[in-house]
C-alpha cells in the first residue's frame, strides 16, 4: 500500500504541470493557433518566477512567496506568448516556425541572463514549499493518503485549472467563440465575432497556463533550475493530442504520462516492476510511442480544431 | 538591373539578409544591455566570427558548419516538398548513433572502407528513422510536425538505451571511441593547422550539390515539388503522391542521419553523451534551411554562416560574455524570418513604387 501510495503522490508531480501545459495548449489550439513554443514558456516562466524565488526567500513566508512567484511566472509567459501571437496572427507568418524560434531563444536567455547576472547559469533555490499533511484531510483514509499528504499546493491549483477550463470551454459564450475561431474562424467572423482578439486571447492563455506550468513543474522535483525543462512541453503537446483536445481526456492523459514518468525513474526501488528488470528507458519511451499509435488510429476522425495552424484570412469568407 | 531587382531570388535573398540585420541588431541591443563597456568589442568579436582565430578559426567554421549543412538539408529539403521536418533531431542522433556501432562493432570491415560503410549506415538509419513520420503523413494523414516531435524523444531514449548496451564507456557516461573509422583529412588538417576539419566538409557540399540536382533538374525532384505544393492537383495528374511524401521525408530523414555520422565519426574528440537532452544540431538545421531559403545552395553558405557566428560566439568569451548571446541572436534571425512573407511583400511593394514613379 505505501508504493502505490509512493507512486501515485510523485506521479501527481509530473501530471500536475503537464495537465496546466497541457490546457494552455488546448486554449491556443481552439482558438485556431499551434503553439508549439510550450517548451519555451515554461523554460521563461520557470526562469523568471525561480529568480523571484531565490531573491526572497527567507522574506516572505512559503506558501505565500510560491504563490507569487506563481502569478510572475504566468504574467511573463504571457508576455512571451505575445510574441508567437503577434508573428503568426499579425503577421501570418508560419506558426512553427514562430514557435521553434521562441523555444530556441528562451532556454538561451535564461542560460546568457543567468550567467551574466549571477556568473553561473544555475540558479538554486531552497524547496520548502511540501506540506507534509493537511490538517484534518490528511487523516481520511486512503484518499488523505493519495492527495492531502506530501503534496504542494500546485495541486489543488491544477485540480481547479482544470474544473474552470472545463467550464470555460463548454459552458460559456467565450468558450463557444474561441472554439468556433479554431473549428471555422470564417463563419465566426461573419456571425460577429473577432477573431484576432480571440485567438490573442487564446494563445495568452497558453502563455499564462505555460508559463505557470513551468514554475509547478521545476519546483517539486529540484532545488535548481538551469534553463530547461526537460522536454516537459512537448511532453504536454503529446498529452494534447492524446487527450484529443478534451480537459477530461487531457486529465487522463496527463496522469498516464506522469504514472510512467514515475515508474521510469523508480523501477528498481517499486518491488512488482523490479522483478520484471525491463529497462527504464521502455518506461520513457512508451508516452511518445503511445502517442504516435493513438495518432495513426485516430487521425482519420481527429478532434483537432479544424483551423488550428492556418492563419486567419477574412478574403476566404 | 531592374530585372534582377524584380527577380523573385532577389527578394527572396533580401528578406534573408533584413532578418540577419535585425537580429544583429538585437544581439547588440542584449550585448549592450548586458554589458555596455565591452558591447563593441564582443560585438566585433561575433562579426569577424571565424576569422578571429586565423586558419584554425576558418577551419573550425567548416568543422561545425558539416552537420549543419546536412540538417538543414534534411529541413529544407522537406521544406521544399510542403513538409515541415522537426525530426531532424532525431534522424541525426540516430544516424550518429549507427556510424559509431559499426565503426567500434563491425570489426570484419577492412579498416580502409570502415569509415565509408559507418557513414552508409548512418545515412540509411536516418531515413528509416524518417520512414515512421512519413508513412504516418502518408497513408495516415497525421501531421509531421507532431509524429516527428514524438521521434525525437523516442530517438533519443532509444540512442541512450543502445549506447549503453553496445558501445558504451562507463567511466566516462559516453559512446566508445571509434578510433578505427574515422574520416580522412585529406590534407585539410595541415591547411587548417590546428582545426577539426575533414573530408566531411567535402562530403556535406557534395550532397548538397545532389540535392540541387535532383529538386531542380529532375522529374523525380518536380514530383515531389508538386506534391508538396499541392498533394490532389499532383494526384490528378497521375502521380503517386502518398509514395512521394514518404520518399521526400525518408530523404530528409536520410541527411539528417549523415549528418550525424559526419560529426560523431569526425574524431574530433566528440561522443555521443548518455543525457536526456535532444541533440542541438538537429534544431539548428531550421535557422540554416530558412536562412538558404530551403535552396540546397544557399543551404551550404547559411550554414557556413551560422558556423562562422557561433566560433566567433566561442572567442567572444574573451570579453567576458556568455557564447549564449549567438543563441538568441540565431532565434531572433529565425523570428523575423517567419516575417519573411511579410518582408518580401514590403520589398517588392517598394520597387514597384520606384519603378512606378519614373
Amino acid at each position: 500500500m505505501d508504493t502505490i501510495y509512493f507512486v501515485f503522490q510523485n506521479s501527481l508531480l509530473f501530471t500536475v504541470p503537464l495537465v496546466v501545459v497541457a490546457l494552455g495548449g488546448m486554449f491556443s489550439e481552439r482558438s485556431g493557433i499551434v503553439n508549439i513554443a510550450l517548451e519555451g514558456i515554461m523554460v521563461i516562466g520557470a526562469f523568471f518566477s525561480i529568480f523571484f524565488i531565490k531573491t526572497f526567500q527567507g522574506t516572505i513566508p512559503p506558501q505565500l512567496l510560491f504563490i507569487l512567484a506563481m502569478f510572475i511566472a504566468m504574467f511573463v509567459g504571457i508576455l512571451f506568448s505575445l510574441l508567437h501571437a503577434y508573428a503568426s496572427i499579425n503577421m501570418k507568418a508560419n506558426q512553427t516556425i514562430s514557435g521553434t524560434a521562441l523555444n530556441l531563444f528562451a532556454p538561451a536567455f535564461a542560460v546568457y541572463t543567468a550567467r551574466m547576472v549571477q556568473g553561473v547559469s544555475q540558479i538554486d533555490f531552497k524547496n520548502n514549499f511540501r506540506i507534509p499533511k493537511v490538517p484534518l484531510l490528511g487523516d481520511i483514509p486512503v484518499i488523505g493518503n493519495l492527495i492531502f499528504q506530501n503534496v504542494y499546493i500546485t495541486t489543488y491549483i491544477g485540480i481547479g485549472i482544470l474544473v474552470v477550463a472545463s467550464i470555460i470551454l463548454y459552458k460559456t459564450r467565450f468558450g463557444l467563440r474561441l472554439r468556433a475561431c479554431g473549428e471555422h474562424p470564417q463563419a465566426a467572423d461573419s456571425a460577429g465575432i473577432n477573431v484576432i482578439k480571440m485567438r490573442y486571447i487564446g494563445v495568452m492563455m497558453s502563455g499564462a497556463l505555460a508559463g505557470l506550468g513551468g514554475l509547478i513543474f521545476v519546483v517539486p522535483i529540484s532545488t535548481n533550475f538551469s534553463g530547461s525543462v526537460l522536454g516537459y512541453g512537448f511532453l504536454a503537446l503529446a498529452v494534447l493530442i492524446f487527450g484529443q483536445w478534451k480537459p477530461s481526456r487531457i486529465l487522463f492523459a496527463a496522469f498516464f504520462f506522469g504514472m510512467m514518468k514515475t515508474i521510469a525513474s523508480t523501477s528498481t526501488i517499486i518491488p512488482f516492476l523490479a522483478d520484471l528488470s525491463l529497462d527504464p528507458a521502455i518506461y520513457k519511451i512508451t508516452p511518445y510511442l503511445a502517442t504516435l499509435i493513438v495518432l495513426a488510429f485516430s487521425s482519420k476522425n481527429s478532434a483537432a480544431p479544424r483551423a488550428a495552424g492556418e492563419p486567419y484570412d477574412a478574403g476566404k469568407r | 538591373m531592374n530585372k534582377l531587382l524584380k527577380s523573385k531570388g532577389f527578394q527572396n535573398a533580401s528578406a534573408s539578409i533584413l532578418s540577419i540585420i535585425f537580429g544583429f541588431a538585437f544581439g547588440f541591443i542584449v550585448l549592450l544591455i548586458s554589458n555596455p563597456a565591452n558591447a563593441v568589442g564582443g560585438f566585433l568579436t561575433i562579426l569577424s566570427g571565424g576569422f578571429t582565430g586565423g586558419m584554425k578559426g576558418l577551419g573550425q567554421t567548416l568543422y561545425l558548419a558539416t552537420p549543419i549543412i546536412m540538417t538543414g538539408l534534411s529541413v529544407g529539403f522537406a521544406f521544399k516538398t510542403g513538409l515541415f521536418n522537426i525530426g531532424a533531431s532525431g534522424q541525426f542522433i540516430v544516424g550518429a548513433f549507427t556510424a559509431v556501432f559499426i565503426a567500434v562493432r563491425a570489426t570484419f570491415i577492412p579498416t580502409e572502407i570502415l569509415w565509408l560503410v559507418a557513414l552508409i549506415g548512418a545515412f540509411v538509419a536516418g531515413g528509416l528513422w524518417a520512414l515512421v513520420p512519413g508513412f504516418l503523413k502518408a497513408y495516415r494523414n497525421v501531421n509531421e510536425v507532431i509524429a516527428s516531435i514524438m521521434m525525437n524523444y523516442i530517438g533519443m531514449y532509444l540512442v541512450n538505451f543502445m549506447v549503453v548496451q553496445t558501445v558504451f564507456d562507463a567511466a566516462r557516461n559516453q559512446s566508445m571511441t571509434p578510433t578505427r573509422a574515422i574520416i580522412p583529412k585529406v590534407g585539410l588538417d595541415t591547411l587548417f593547422n590546428g582545426s577539426n576539419v575533414n573530408l566531411g566538409i567535402i562530403i556535406a557540399i557534395l550532397v548538397a550539390i545532389i540535392a540541387y540536382i535532383v529538386l531542380e533538374k529532375t522529374t523525380f525532384g518536380y514530383e515531389l515539388k508538386a506534391c508538396g505544393y499541392n498533394r490532389s492537383a499532383s494526384q490528378y495528374a497521375g502521380m503517386n503522391s502518398k509514395r512521394n511524401i514518404l520518399l521526400s521525408m525518408v530523404i530528409a530523414g536520410a541527411f539528417a542521419g549523415l549528418g550525424g555520422g559526419l560529426l560523431y565519426l569526425a574524431g574530433s574528440g566528440k561522443h555521443i553523451q548518455v543525457v536526456d537532452i535532444l541533440a542541438a544540431e538537429g534544431f539548428n538545421g531550421i535557422p540554416v534551411a530558412l536562412l538558404g531559403l530551403s535552396n540546397p545552395i544557399g543551404i551550404i553558405f547559411a550554414a557556413i554562416f551560422v558556423a562562422y557566428i557561433n566560433v566567433g560566439g566561442f572567442y567572444m568569451q574573451l570579453y567576458k560574455f556568455v557564447p549564449e548571446v549567438i543563441s538568441i541572436m540565431v532565434a531572433a534571425i529565425i523570428y523575423l524570418s517567419a516575417f519573411s512573407l511579410f518582408f518580401r511583400e514590403q520589398i517588392s511593394a517598394f520597387f514597384k513604387k520606384r519603378t512606378e514613379g519614373k
